[in-house]
């Protein structure tokens, strides 16, 4: 796998603050990397540095080919940057802003236009960018981001202000182009949306790397519970399953619902004993650990960390 | 390439904003009445017409292109920076110095733009109505109106240099107006003070050429009042013409002066900075 962006051992500091130390990662052609962590975790100030917006205080960063800290920019015609809050200027018009992003990375501006109904702007193209709603605004960010079939994508919080159709369709394009060889970067706190998409996750910190690696990956790493959900019929509200072990973890999440915490190794040995003859379970439900709980998790971990 | 497509950018937005009708009507309506009650004072009587817009019109330019120059130029870097937009705009691939260069090409443009047309509102009324024109005066109008472009980029340099070293727009706005009271008003006021008090004993005539080729709009003044005799005159400079050793290609050398290292010191500093 060629990578297309390479970090290492980034630190950039802003004054006394460090808003990312130390990080290292490299990512592949047709990656879809979603990158996680909360306000102020530096995710942003990663992708800035990747653009060249700012010069990291240590460490190098590649991004196809250029060193972007030492002004190189010729491979951003093939990338595509989508900030948080974008803006535009409000004089012109949705057509007009996207003709003159066409024309500053040649790309044919009939086809940059073509883009303005992918992204389901269509008829407010013509109207002036002032007159936007915020998700308005950020179909337009998406549409310039997408110009000219980029190698690499850089989102920053692609998906804020996009009504649920919009982001289905945004999660398509992207995921054709990622299967087309690019290198979609995307960060975002919508983390139920990236669960199913992402093909890798990184979670930042306060500036530190904490995870890395695909759902299941971190799911091994984090050894968190698979919940087991059983439909019970014919038990007490506060009865729990006679045949369930002792060493875990049971709790009744309603009427007839028994949820237990199921270790990844006992994880079938569970299911065996719920399904055995003679327990009335009537429903199974098996709820591997969600991005959010492996958030929480890796979290919780690198703040207990010295 | 990147500098002509952010330029043709600049100027759309412009016309967009209204402040190309904004500039243009603002410097023709003002052209206009000093060419038809500026010539009060000295009457009509064998005065070239021409000759006297020229001085008049000088004066008024050093007042307001200056002015106009600040107001578009002040915020190009730090108030495309506060809206968001530069951060997308340097994702692609320009460079910075072109980013610069085009908006520079871009403001000029429009301030040549209204410059030429305002001005000639003026010489056009006078054809009009029935004045003669001897290529003396029209030449001194064209140079007029040549040196108030130069003006003004010498400004829009000024106020980019600003505008790539303070961190808000408001910051700059306040320097702009300070920089434009000094240049403007408060330096030549100082520059008379400090020679009628000296009476000559230690500024020399190059001390002085030097302070006033050290702002650009003495070097402005000085190529309009005195590079032309038949302005000079009317100017009531025209003994100081005869003595200036200050050339019109050292006072054009100047101006240029003014343009290009404001201009060369912003797109250091931009190109330095991180957003």
């Amino acid at each position: 796998m060629t990578s297309t962006v390479r970090v290492s051992d980034v630190t950039k500091a802003y004054g006394r603050v460090e808003a990312v130390r130390g990080a290292s990662f490299a990512l592949g052609q047709g990656e879809l990397v979603a990158l996680i962590g909360h306000n102020g975790a530096g995710k942003t100030t990663l992708m800035k540095l990747m653009l060249g917006l700012i010069r990291p205080s240590k460490g190098a960063i590649e991004v196809l080919g250029d060193n972007p800290a030492a002004g190189e920019f010729a491979g951003r015609r093939q990338l595509g940057y989508l900030p948080e809050n974008v803006s535009f200027d409000p004089a012109l018009t949705g057509r007009e802003t996207q003709a003159f992003y066409a024309r500053l990375k040649r790309e044919p501006v009939a086809k940059a236009l073509d883009l303005l109904d992918a992204v389901g702007l269509g008829a407010a193209s013509r109207r002036r960018v002032s007159t936007y709603s915020k998700g308005m605004r950020q179909r337009l960010g998406l549409a310039q981001a997408l110009l000219g079939a980029p190698r690499v994508l850089l989102l920053d919080e692609p998906t804020t202000g996009l009504d649920p159709e919009l982001r289905q369709t945004f999660y398509d394009i992207i995921a054709r182009l990622a299967a087309a060889g690019a290198t979609v970067l995307l960060s975002s706190h919508a983390l139920t949306e990236l669960e199913e998409r992402a093909g890798r996750v990184i979670i930042m910190n306060r500036g530190i790397k904490v995870a890395d690696g695909s759902i299941n990956e971190l799911r091994r790493l984090a050894r968190l519970p698979t919940r087991i959900r059983l439909k019970v019929a014919g038990l007490a509200p506060s009865e729990m399953p006679t045949w369930a072990p002792q060493d875990t973890t049971c709790r009744r999440l309603n009427g007839h619902i028994v949820e237990i915490d199921a270790a990844p190794e006992r994880k079938i040995e569970l299911l065996h004993r719920a399904t055995a003859a003679g327990n009335a379970v009537e429903d199974v439900d098996v709820v591997p650990p969600t991005l959010d709980e492996l958030y929480a998790h890796f979290l919780r971990q690198s703040e207990q960390a010295p | 390439m990147n500098v002509l497509i952010i330029a043709a950018k600049e100027i759309h937005q412009a016309i967009r904003n209204r402040w190309v009708l904004a500039a243009t009507l603002l410097l023709a309506g003002l052209a206009l009445s000093l060419t038809f009650l500026g010539s009060a004072p000295t009457g009509n009587v064998g005065v070239r017409a021409l000759d006297v817009v020229v001085v008049s019109l000088s004066s008024l330019t050093i007042f307001l292109v200056p002015l106009i120059a600040l107001l578009i130029s002040h915020d190009a870097i730090v108030g495309e920076m506060e809206r968001g937009t530069m951060l997308l705009l340097l994702s692609y691939p320009v460079a910075r110095w072109q980013v610069l260069l085009g908006k520079f090409l871009g403001h000029l443009a429009v301030l040549a733009f209204a410059t030429c047309l305002g001005y000639g509102a003026a010489v056009g009324a006078l054809a009009a109505t029935g004045s003669q024109i001897d290529n003396d005066s029209f030449l001194a109008f064209a140079a007029m109106v040549g040196s108030s472009v130069l003006l003004g980029a010498a400004f829009v340099a000024i106020g980019y240099l600003v505008s790539a070293l303070v961190r808000d727009r408001g910051t700059a706005a306040g320097i702009c107006i300070g920089l434009w009271l000094l240049l403007v008003l408060i330096y030549d006021m100082a520059l008379l003070g400090v020679l009628a008090l000296d009476q000559g004993r230690s500024i020399s005539a190059a001390v002085l050429n030097a302070l006033l080729l050290a702002n650009p709009t003495d070097a402005y003044r000085l190529i309009n009042l005195t590079g032309f005799a038949n302005v000079s005159t009317f100017a009531g400079m025209a003994g100081l013409a005869q003595t200036s050793s200050l050339t019109i290609p050292v006072l054009l050398t100047a101006l240029l002066g003014w343009t290009l290292l404001p201009l060369g010191l912003a797109a250091l500093a931009f190109s330095r900075r991180e957003l």
